[in-house]
């Protein structure tokens, strides 16, 4: 066992992955617990966890719920905050997009920001790596990474109030998206591409349902492609 | 609390559970192996540094409760600071973690 090329890359996964356990753990049992509190039985917070397996978004919803809104905005709000994903998918396509239909879908449901980040990484500093290696890599992140997300999210809603929820853990989440960033501003291109989205997504904080980020990363992938354009035009002038 | 029945619970639930599948799967799954145009490719290249960003930034210099916040923002300078230096996603999230638990127990 584990002795195939994928297998090893599975292998590899698991152990990149685990800083971003420290993470996701608090924040699922946290999750869970101030599900519980909010009055969902184990079951519904253990269907948010599992099935729609997206933090940002079930703790967007979460909110809404409390505040009692219609259903249809809690659902457009979270699906909204859900829509990067979209953008994840068409990134991640050129690199496991010749795997069987089934693979795919699966790879599909695991398609949260950690997994698509540190594969993103990986293929961009190995593109010799087979797509079943790819693959293995990106299953070895999402599915250890998955399971401690049911897991925590369980124990903190059995635990529910026993859980202190004010540990400033809303601050890790950002702060590991910060550190996979960080390293991949290599180039004026992707420098450039991230100040614009900041920028933007401040100047459109008055757009609906977050739906100023969209417009912003759109804006931002053009201009990070067009001063990539740009260099490599005046590197050929010179 | 939560007022809305266990139908509506479950309505929200499968519904944010299809429609993130299906915006999951939409380029995986109906594009699959075809092939992407070059200049397509260029742009999905920038995908993390165009999304993640938009997604912090936000809760760092927007109208949240926690925004502007003194600590919160020297760590998230000194996470993007050794990540630009190290080149390493682990120090990076070490560093910035140890120092936003560290300093927040130190300073209560």
């Amino acid at each position: 066992m584990f002795k195939s090329p994928a297998s090893r890359q599975f292998l590899i996964g698991i152990k990149d992955g685990l800083p971003f356990h420290i993470v996701l753990w608090p924040f699922a049992a946290i999750f869970g617990a101030i599900a519980t509190q909010a009055g969902l039985n184990i079951v519904e917070v253990m269907g948010f966890s599992v099935l729609v397996i997206a933090g940002s978004a079930q703790l967007a919803a979460l909110q809404l719920m409390t505040e009692n809104a219609p259903t249809v905005i809690v659902i457009a709000t979270a699906l909204a905050v859900n829509l990067r994903m979209g953008m994840y998918s068409a990134s991640i396509t050129p690199h496991i997009g010749k795997s069987s239909l089934l693979t795919r879908a699966f790879a599909a449901y695991m398609l949260y920001d950690q997994p698509y980040a540190l594969s993103t990484i990986k293929f961009e500093k190995e593109p010799d790596l087979t797509v079943s290696e790819k693959l293995g890599y990106f299953f070895g992140v999402a599915i250890p990474l998955g399971i401690g997300w049911y897991a925590l999210t369980f124990t903190g809603a059995v635990l529910g109030e026993k859980i202190p929820t004010d540990l400033g853990v809303d601050f890790a989440v950002p702060i590991t998206f910060l550190a996979v960033v960080s390293p991949m501003l290599k180039t004026l291109a992707h420098l450039a591409a991230a100040l614009t989205s900041v920028v933007l997504v401040l100047a459109l904080s008055f757009m609906p349902f977050g739906s100023g980020l969209l417009v912003a990363a759109a804006v931002a992938l053009v201009v990070g492609a067009q001063v990539e354009i740009w260099m490599e035009k005046r590197k050929a002038a010179l | 609390m939560i007022e809305a029945t266990t139908g509506q619970i479950w309505t929200i639930i499968l519904s944010m559970a299809a429609g993130t599948f299906l915006i999951r799967f939409a380029f995986l799954g109906f594009v699959g192996d075809r092939p992407l145009p070059d200049w397509l490719l260029r742009l999905l290249r920038y995908t993390p540094v165009a999304v993640l960003p938009a997604v912090v930034a936000p809760m760092l210099l927007g109208h949240g409760e926690n925004a502007f916040d003194p600590l919160r923002l020297g760590c998230a300078a000194a996470t993007i600071a050794v990540g630009i230096l190290t080149r390493n996603v682990l120090w990076a999230i070490l560093i910035g973690l140890g120092l936003f638990f560290g300093l927040g127990a130190l300073i209560g």
